[in-house]
């Protein structure tokens, strides 16, 4: 038998922390050193995926619910393919679209944006159907036409509405974007998969720290410019 | 800029879809320019309805409505209603308006130049005592009920329509705030002299804000149209009569002040508290009553004495 290296059979990773020799639940170093390598890339893809999906989502969604507004009758069935679409898991909507789209961004955004559009169109819907009819009626009889009163009076006052769906919406596709790792090799889902597979904790750790701190900003973000959009809303407190 | 304009209905009638009694029953009469018509009545008498078919909220079914003597039914919906003030019971403010931004929302679908309106809204907000500089920029829910109908009324005004409809307007007011803004609204209205149709469920209103009142029964049946003193002294029948209660006489004595009658001679300290020039009959006599006396001096607003008031003198000009 000839020997098969002569070089040590463990690779040199250099010098290594203590944190990193031991592995740590999560070593600071490491996510440092790897931050512009590894979890700067996937946070970044993370976002643009979601901005991507929540966008058109909300498009869409809002495009629909005024449609809804104006045409009753489609609310039904508007809300219920939107519900339907829902209740399919995010794992199985992802695996039912590789055939036909492919391992691709346009599938993981597919199944992004259709989770987006429940919550987007029923809480626009309802909070263009929560103004006010004393309000609605004296719009319309100071002479304003059905378009002003929209844009004028029923949009603004279903801001709050729209405001509160765009949250759930935005945190919701923030968790499903991770799962898009299975079938993209982006966002934040790829390190915590890749890390889970081995067991090198810093790395799933600070993959999954790092989504849910965007969780919790882009939510803030959201509330923020929801209240800088309705300074009414928050006036009635200080009255 | 408008001068006020008449109204008149003419056999003018609604019957909803659905139902086979008309809500509104062929009802004529004419509101002339500048003058205040209160329609009274229960609910379920049509004056909602009467109200809503001048600005075409609600669509006529039979008969016509002129103003100024063009048939509303030959007007775009849109101009008539931007030509038409339209005051509602809560105010129906818009929460996401400031108190400026709701007066000037009419000027601003009618494009005038932004100068203008801020003239209007400041000249409205003085108009109806609510100084721009420190309510203008507040918003509707920062205002209590009766500050809130102010703006409803600034708002109706702001381009200057010739015609006011006011639906029950201070119907949601406490009885206090209701009375007070009964008074600014008659000032406003000397001011402004608008065409205004006044819908109302309270004889004491009616009398108080009517130049003429309708009186409308179930059905939509006009009753009576007539000035409140005609009202109160000749109902046209038993049910204008128990409508407007038992105490007409007393309701009477509101319409006429102290001024109007001919006083005697000031006689000196007669015992009580004096009576105002400017109070009604009704509360001369309530006071001359809680007084005990058989006359009670009469002075003018600047407290010098004018003449002396007795139970005989409201006795005859009742």
């Amino acid at each position: 038998m000839t020997p098969m290296a002569t070089g040590p059979v463990i690779p040199d990773f250099g010098t290594v922390s203590p944190c990193v020799r031991d592995n740590g639940l999560f070593c600071a170093d490491w996510f440092a050193a790897n931050w512009s390598s590894v979890f700067w890339p996937a946070l970044a893809q993370h976002v643009r995926l979601t901005v991507i999906a929540v966008g058109i989502g909300f498009a869409l969604a809002f495009a629909l619910a005024l449609l809804a507004h104006f045409r009753r009758w489609l609310v039904r069935p508007l809300g219920g393919l939107a519900s339907f679409l829902y209740t399919i898991p995010p794992l199985a909507l992802f695996t039912l679209l590789v055939p036909v789209t492919g391992l691709s961004v346009l599938t993981a955004e597919i199944a992004l944006v259709a989770y987006t559009l429940m919550v987007l169109f029923k809480s626009t819907l309802a909070g263009l159907a929560e103004v006010p009819e004393a309000v609605r009626r004296a719009g319309l009889g100071m002479g304003l036409t059905r378009r002003e009163i929209l844009v004028r009076i029923e949009l603004p006052l279903a801001l709050p509405a729209i405001v509160s769906g765009l949250r759930v919406a935005t945190v919701t596709t923030i968790s499903v974007v991770e799962i898009a790792a299975f079938i993209i090799d982006q966002g934040l889902g790829s390190p915590i998969i890749q890390g889970l597979q081995s067991p090198f904790n810093t790395q799933f750790i600070g993959a999954g720290l790092l989504a849910v701190a965007l969780a919790l900003a882009a939510d803030g973000l959201i509330v923020l410019a929801g209240r800088l959009l309705t300074p009414w809303a928050t006036m009635r407190r200080s009255a | 800029m408008n001068s006020a304009a008449d109204i008149v209905f003419d056999e003018a009638t609604k019957t909803y879809p659905g139902s086979v009694r008309p809500a509104l029953d062929a009802l004529s009469l004419t509101v002339p320019a500048g003058e205040i018509c209160v329609l009274l009545g229960s609910s379920g008498c049509g004056k909602t309805t009467a109200l809503t078919l001048v600005n075409r909220l609600t669509e006529l079914t039979g008969g016509d409505i002129r103003i100024d003597g063009t048939s509303i039914r030959e007007q775009d919906v849109i101009a008539l209603r931007r030509g038409i003030g339209y005051v509602i019971q809560q105010a129906g403010l818009f929460p996401h308006l400031t108190i400026a931004q709701n007066i000037a929302t009419v000027p601003q679908v009618l494009g005038w130049p932004k100068p203008r309106i801020e003239d209007r809204v400041r000249e409205l907000l003085e108009l109806v005592g609510l100084p721009h500089g420190e309510y203008g920029d507040r918003y509707p829910a920062q205002l209590s009920g009766g500050q809130q109908q102010r703006v409803g009324i600034a708002r109706a005004l702001a381009a200057d329509p010739p015609i006011m409809l006011m639906d029950e307007p201070f119907g949601a007011l406490d009885p206090v705030t209701r009375e007070h803004m009964q008074d600014e609204f008659l000032r406003l209205h000397a001011q402004v002299r608008k065409t205004t149709l006044f819908v109302s469920h309270d004889i004491d209103e009616a009398v108080r804000m009517g130049d003429r009142i309708a009186v409308l029964a179930e059905g939509g049946k006009l009753l009576q149209y007539d000035t409140p003193e005609r009202i109160l002294h000749a109902p046209a029948d038993d049910y204008v009569a128990r409508f407007v209660g038992t105490d007409r006489g007393l309701k009477a004595l509101t319409l006429r002040r102290l001024s109007d009658l001919t006083l005697e001679p000031y006689a000196g300290g007669a015992n009580g508290t004096a009576l105002r020039a400017d109070d009604s009959l009704r509360t001369a006599l309530s006071a001359l009553l809680a007084a005990g006396a058989d006359r009670l001096p009469v002075t003018d607003a600047d407290g010098h004495p004018v003449g002396t008031v007795t139970v005989d003198l409201i006795r005859e000009a009742a």
